[in-house]
């Protein structure tokens, strides 16, 4: 397999500083108009991603998680905007730049590999030129070292060179996602965002595609956000997971921590219900009740209405950020101070 | 949600037999051709199949993309024509059976749920009007009666106050709600087998739980016996009492539950399971015990010869190119179609490992092959997975 052209001789923006971290989203507000009222999608989501590591987004439709990755290079509906907080990708703030001013960045700097394979390929052009296109256009190369260079990131991705000459439909569901995926590669990017790249496929090609963009990170040295409602996917390519519910963040830290001890009861709802066929064929949970409507949510904790452990203060008073080590959660149970030991069970 | 570990207290009859089923699909190639009908190949969809179902089992038929799981479904609800083979329904067969008149009948005892309830719901159309529609095309009863069934049937699939309920409209409902409302279509007609293709697949987790144990409820409540098919292993082990494992239009290993997830002896299934997902952060151990298959299913207009599997097979032999496995009886109601377990019906832990087979690696002729992944070899681990006791 070729390698791409070493990676990471990209120009950094000029304002770029070398020393802040590589992205740091604070209190992230992105809302939608709706003739029935304003939804809340996004409603204070702060986290933070390093050079070379994976964060996995997970939360159930409607939570807010697409919605968080499309704010950071704002392709968002007509009807959303971010109304409030910072998107910092080397510590410059992305929320106040132009449209025109953040085309520097899209692709370039944060690239997405979208769900629907078939849906983001164009059906009528040859799959070299839809990579070859962004390269051409962006970083200003010329036609022949474009083409070379899709050639180049069609094999990094398991495509055979000649079959770039093919068009969308001539490929496989697997082919097509890993076509996306180079696609997103083209311009070299600092971070790619995985919007449920591997949600339509077989398991074992699933598997392949994990497998590819795991080898890739390490390859490349990427930063990786994956957002899915699979947690298995998270638990198999991330170091850190972020749950969301309704807008907000439940707990966020190491999948290892989170996932084998979940603090917030939200986070243990959604673990116990996922079936597994490498533990017991144990009871799943049902979390009863349905996510609150955005355009009005319920005051204090918004999982509140859902939850067991529920306390007069939970409906009343948003729960702070609680941190125990490296893992944050937002829950009541868990006052600042504490020691975090108090698993809710 | 308790998943009983038996089929309900009835004693165990055949309610659907598949007998030597195959649905070939002629392939023309030009439109002279498809007027002489002289196709220049088929799609193998399903490729010689047996199959029961007992009454009141769930039986899970998983497999990915192409494997002729949908295809043996839909045969089974009558919705497509079997090239050869025998269908019986309650030991009568039915395999000729066409017309309308008659399959109106069948119809109403073997129903079919979809997956995408968004397109299986016409958005004009209230809940009670798509509820009671097989009702009234059937001609059962007087519109009183259709009422208080439609009512019934959809307090039966959890939609309360049903009353409320009937007169919305598919917008006003969640994912999980049409769906629910899908399924109380099937009941209305009050039938005995329900075909359920991936029926939660596009839902979320907590949703789909709440679906799930509907199912099995209904199941106890109504006697129901279900195809369940789904392309995912870990919902067939939360769900079926037996799963059976298709791949290129075969059974490849059929059994409890229990067996073929903890001791699946196939090769195909022993790697289906090494990758089906887990929300358990994988340890080094876990993940080297893998095995990711190369490429995709191949086309079923060219299925390899000998055991169609064997262009992916980790262990395969020589046999296994010229000649076809059948499904070998391994006790416990247990049967996989390989040859390496031929006459060795032993328990798996008691098995030599089997990476000491030399593995086949010549080119596997199929059009659409992803030339991929490391194909790891297959350690005793794969054919011996004993899982962890995984425990967040």
């Amino acid at each position: 397999m070729i390698t791409v052209a070493t990676p990471r001789q990209r120009t950094l923006p000029n304002q770029a500083d070398p020393n802040a971290p590589l992205l740091v989203v604070e209190d992230l507000k992105t809302y939608f108009t709706l003739d029935s009222g304003v939804v809340k999608a996004v409603d204070g989501v702060s986290f933070r991603l390093d050079h070379g590591e994976a964060l996995g987004i997970a939360g159930e439709s409607g939570c807010g998680k697409t919605t968080t990755a499309l704010s950071l290079v704002r392709i968002l509906p007509s009807n959303g905007s971010i109304v409030g907080g910072s998107v910092k990708l080397m510590g410059i703030d992305l929320v106040p730049k132009t449209e025109n001013a953040l085309r520097r960045y899209r692709w370039r700097e944060i690239s997405i590999v979208f769900q629907g394979a078939m849906n983001a390929l164009n059906p009528v052009q040859r799959v070299r030129d839809q990579i070859a296109e962004p390269i051409e256009e962006r970083l200003g190369t010329s036609a022949t070292d474009a083409r070379k260079r899709a050639g180049e990131l069609l094999e990094l991705v398991g495509i055979p060179k000649a079959r770039g000459a093919g068009y969308p439909h001539e490929l496989s569901g697997g082919m097509r996602q890993r076509a996306m995926i180079a696609m997103a590669l083209a311009c070299d990017p600092a971070i790619v965002i995985g919007d449920e790249p591997t949600t339509a496929l077989d398991v074992m090609v699933q598997a392949q595609i994990l497998k590819l963009l795991e080898d890739l990170r390490a390859k490349l040295g990427l930063s990786l956000i994956l957002i899915t409602h699979d947690l298995s996917v998270i638990a198999e390519t991330c170091d850190r997971v972020m749950i969301m519910y309704a807008g907000r963040v439940a707990e966020e830290g190491p999948v290892a921590e989170v996932f084998t001890r979940p603090r917030h009861p939200y986070t243990q709802k959604l673990l116990a219900a996922f079936p597994n066929i490498h533990a017991d064929r144990r009871t799943l949970e049902v979390i009863p009740g349905s996510p609150p409507d955005l355009r009005d949510p319920p005051p204090g904790c918004r999982f509140a209405p859902r939850c067991g452990f529920a306390m007069d203060v939970c409906s009343v008073e948003v729960p702070p950020d609680v941190t125990f080590g490296d893992v944050r959660v937002a829950c009541h149970l868990f006052p600042p101070g504490g020691d975090g030991g108090g698993v809710a069970s | 949600m308790t998943v009983p570990e038996t089929a309900p207290e009835t004693a165990p009859a055949p309610i659907v037999a598949l007998t030597g089923l195959e649905v070939h699909f002629p392939v023309y190639g030009s439109l002279i051709e498809s007027i002489r009908r002289r196709p220049r190949g088929y799609i193998r969809a399903v490729d010689g199949i047996d199959l029961t179902l007992m009454k009141g089992e769930v039986l899970a038929l998983v497999g990915e993309s192409g494997s002729g799981k949908t295809t043996t479904g839909r045969v089974i609800v009558k919705l497509t024509k079997q090239t050869t083979g025998r269908l019986e329904f309650e030991g009568t067969d039915v395999s000729a059976l066409w017309s309308q008149k008659e399959l109106r009948g069948y119809r109403r005892r073997v129903q079919l749920i979809f997956q995408d309830p968004y397109e299986t719901l016409d958005p004009k159309q209230t809940i009670r009007d798509f509820v009671a529609e097989p009702l009234e095309v059937n001609g059962i009863g007087t519109a009183e009666e259709r009422e208080a069934k439609v009512i019934a049937a959809l307090e039966s699939a959890g939609l309360r106050p049903a009353v409320d309920f009937a007169a919305r409209y598919p917008h006003e409902l969640s994912g999980g709600q049409r769906q629910r409302v899908v399924i109380a279509g099937a009941l209305v007609m009050d039938p005995k087998v329900i075909v359920a293709d991936e029926p939660v697949s596009m839902l979320d987790v907590s949703i789909r739980t709440e679906l799930l144990r509907l199912m099995l409820d209904l199941r106890h409540e109504r006697g129901l016996t279900y195809l369940f098919i789904t392309h995912d292993l870990s919902l067939a082990w939360v769900i079926a009492d037996r799963i059976a494992v298709m791949y290129l239009g075969k059974i490849m290993e059929i059994g409890p539950a229990e067996a073929v997830i903890r001791s699946p002896r196939n090769p195909y299934t022993q790697a289906l399971v090494s990758v089906s997902p887990s929300p358990d952060p994988p340890d080094a151990g876990m993940r080297a015990k893998r095995t990711i298959l190369e490429g995709e299913t191949p086309d079923a207009a060219h299925v390899p010869t000998g055991c169609r599997f064997h262009p992916r097979c980790p262990v395969a032999i020589d046999r296994c190119k010229v000649e076809e496995p059948p499904l070998f009886d391994l006790g416990g109601g247990q049967s996989a179609a390989c040859w390496l377990v031929e006459g060795d019906p032993r328990p798996v832990s008691d098995q030599p490992p089997v990476s000491d087979q030399v593995p086949v690696s010549d080119q596997p002729p199929v059009s659409d092959q992803e030339p991929v992944t490391t194909r790891l070899p297959a350690p005793a681990a794969t054919v011996n997975p004993k899982t962890p006791e995984a425990a967040p």
